[in-house]
C-alpha cells in the first residue's frame, strides 16, 4: 500500500492515523500525542482539519475538536521574543 | 480513504459497580501505581482507573521530560536513582521507545552561597554511590562549548541524569496495566467520594458509582479538589508552570541545563527540540493551563543571556502545565487519617513524572505488604497536622 501523508511537517502516515485509533485513541488530542501530528512546524495549520475528518469518519469523538492551538502563531526567534519583557521585570523566584 | 477492514474507533465500556482499588487520575503516577499493584499482587485485584480528560493530557504529558537524581535531600537522591534505572530498562521492558538521552544533568551556581550547596548535596550525591561532581566553569565550557560562563561560579554534574519523551511512558504503563486486567476510564469525571462514615468507599463519576474499600487519588494538582469533597483539605496548591519548544536541531547539547538562580532550565530533546522553562512567580492562582506571552519573553532573554548562540533559533510552540506544589517541597502520600480508605500519590512539586517509576512501586508494594512503612510515614499528610515539616533545596522552575 502506498504511503499517504497526513502530516508534511512530521511524516505522519494515514496508517499511522488507523493504528491510533485501532490502539483505543478516539478523540483528536489523544491521536495527536500518540502520533505526533501537528507538532512540527505549522503546528497543525496544513494538517488539523485533515485529521480530524479522518478520524471522525472513523467513528472518533468529534466534541473535542479541534486540538487546543498552541502560541506563537508563527516561529519566532529566540532574540526577538526577549524583547517581549521590560527590562526592570524580574520574576523575584523564592526559595520553594 | 477509510479502510473499511479497519475497526472503527474502539466501544467506551461500561464502569465497574465495584472494585478492590480505584484511582483516581490516570496520568503517570495512577498508572504506574495501577500496573505495579497488578504485576506484584498475590491475588488478582480489580483495579480501576478513573481519568477525567485524555492521556497526557494533565501534567504527565505537560512537562519537560527531565529525569535526575541530583537533589539535596537522602530520600530524594536514593529515590530518583532508583527511579532512573527503571526509566533505563523502560523500553525494553514494556516495549515501547520513550527516546532516553542520558546526557547528564548540569546544576549552575551564580553565588558562592549555592555553590557551597551544591557542593554539600554533591557530597551527599557521592555517598549514595552517585557520580555527581563539581567542575569548574572551564569545565562547564567543554560540557556545553556555546554556553556563556562569564557569571558561573561552578556547576553539579552528573553525567547519569537524563531526558526523555514523557508521553510514551503514559502509554507504556496504561498498556501494560490493560494487559494485567486493570480498567481504566479516559473522559471520566470523579465528581464526589462515597463515604460511610469516615470512611471512603468509592467514587461518585459522571457514568456511575464505584465502591472500592480503597480510594487512591493521584489527580497532581486536582488533588485537592477531590480531596475537599470529603472536608480533606491539602496543603498543596497548583501552579502554573509553562514551558516551550524550538524548531528541531542537529545533536549538539549533551546534558539539561538548569540554573538554580532563576530557574531558567532547557535541553535538547531526541527530536532535536530545545525544550525549556524558566521560575515564573507570577502566575493567576489556581488551575490554569493557559500560555502567557510574559513567559516567553522572561525565558527568551534568560536563554539568550545563558547561551547566545540560541539567540537565533524559533521557538515553535509553547503550553503550560499544573505543578502541585507543597509548602515544604514534599509530596503527599499514604492513608489520610482522618478519611480511613482515602489514599494519596500528590503534591510531587513538579517532579512527579521523574518520581513516578519508583513511588508507582513503592505504595504497590506498601499497599500490598505493608513495605516502606518509614517514607510513607515521613511522606504523610499528618506531618502538617503535627507540624513536623520537611525541607529540599533543588527544585527547579
Amino acid at each position: 500500500m502506498s504511503k499517504i501523508i497526513v502530516c508534511r511537517c512530521e511524516d505522519v502516515t494515514l496508517h499511522e492515523l488507523d493504528e491510533a485509533i485501532a490502539a483505543g485513541h478516539r478523540d483528536l488530542e489523544s491521536v495527536k500525542r500518540f502520533t505526533g501530528f501537528g507538532t512540527g512546524y505549522c503546528q497543525g495549520k496544513q494538517c488539523v482539519a485533515l485529521c480530524a475528518r479522518m478520524l471522525a469518519t472513523r467513528g472518533g469523538e468529534a466534541a473535542a475538536m479541534p486540538i487546543t492551538p498552541r502560541p506563537p502563531f508563527h516561529p519566532i526567534a529566540v532574540h526577538k521574543l526577549a524583547a517581549l519583557v521590560e527590562d526592570e521585570d524580574e520574576d523575584d523566584r523564592r526559595p520553594r | 480513504m477509510s479502510d473499511p477492514s479497519r475497526p472503527p474507533a474502539l466501544a467506551r465500556a461500561p464502569l465497574p459497580e465495584t472494585a478492590d482499588v480505584v484511582i483516581v487520575g490516570g496520568g503517570i503516577m495512577g498508572l504506574a501505581t495501577a500496573w505495579n499493584l497488578a504485576r506484584l499482587s498475590d491475588k488478582p485485584l480489580r483495579i480501576v482507573v478513573i481519568e477525567r480528560g485524555y492521556l497526557c493530557g494533565g501534567a504527565s504529558g505537560r512537562n519537560g521530560g527531565g529525569i535526575r537524581a541530583q537533589w539535596a535531600s537522602e530520600t530524594n537522591i536514593r529515590l530518583m536513582k532508583r527511579s532512573i534505572a527503571i526509566c533505563a530498562d523502560f523500553a525494553t521492558r514494556m516495549r515501547i521507545n520513550v527516546w532516553f538521552r542520558r546526557g547528564g544533568y548540569l546544576f549552575l551556581a551564580r553565588t558562592e552561597e549555592r555553590a557551597k550547596q551544591l557542593a554539600a548535596s554533591a557530597e551527599l550525591q557521592r555517598s549514595h554511590g552517585l557520580p555527581t561532581r563539581i567542575v569548574d566553569a572551564s569545565e562547564v565550557r567543554e560540557l556545553v562549548p556555546d554556553l556563556d560562563v562569564s557569571r558561573v561560579v561552578c556547576a553539579s554534574w552528573n553525567p547519569d541524569d537524563g531526558v526523555v519523551f514523557p508521553w510514551p511512558f503514559v502509554w507504556g504503563y496504561a498498556r501494560a496495566a490493560i494487559g494485567l486486567g486493570v480498567s481504566l476510564h479516559t473522559h471520566t469525571a470523579v465528581e464526589d467520594l462515597v463515604t460511610e462514615g469516615k470512611r471512603v468507599v468509592g467514587v461518585v463519576t459522571a457514568r456511575g458509582v464505584v465502591r472500592a474499600p480503597r480510594v487512591l487519588v493521584c489527580a497532581g494538582a486536582w488533588s485537592p479538589t477531590i480531596t475537599r469533597r470529603v472536608d480533606v483539605e491539602l496543603p498543596s496548591k497548583p501552579h502554573r508552570h509553562e514551558i516551550c519548544s524550538t524548531e528541531p536541531l542537529k545533536p549538539f547539547l549533551r546534558p539539561l541545563v538548569g540554573d538554580l538562580q532563576n530557574g531558567l532550565y532547557f535541553s535538547q530533546s531526541m527530536r532535536g527540540e530545545i525544550v525549556g522553562g524558566i521560575s515564573n512567580e507570577r502566575v493567576p492562582e489556581g488551575l490554569d493551563q493557559k500560555s502567557s506571552a510574559r513567559f516567553l519573553g522572561l525565558y527568551a532573554r534568560a536563554l539568550s543571556q545563558a547561551m547566545p548562540i540560541l539567540g537565533h533559533v524559533k521557538i515553535l510552540r509553547q503550553w503550560a502545565g499544573c505543578y502541585d506544589l507543597t509548602p515544604d517541597g514534599n509530596p503527599l502520600c499514604g492513608e489520610v487519617d482522618e478519611a480511613p480508605g482515602l489514599f494519596l500519590m500528590s503534591g510531587f512539586m513538579g517532579h512527579g513524572f521523574m518520581m513516578a517509576p519508583i513511588m508507582g512501586e513503592l505504595f504497590a508494594r506498601h499497599l500490598l505488604f505493608d513495605e516502606e512503612r518509614e517514607l510513607f510515614e515521613r511522606w504523610n499528610l499528618r506531618r502538617y497536622r503535627e507540624g513536623k515539616l520537611l525541607s529540599e533545596s533543588m527544585i527547579l522552575g
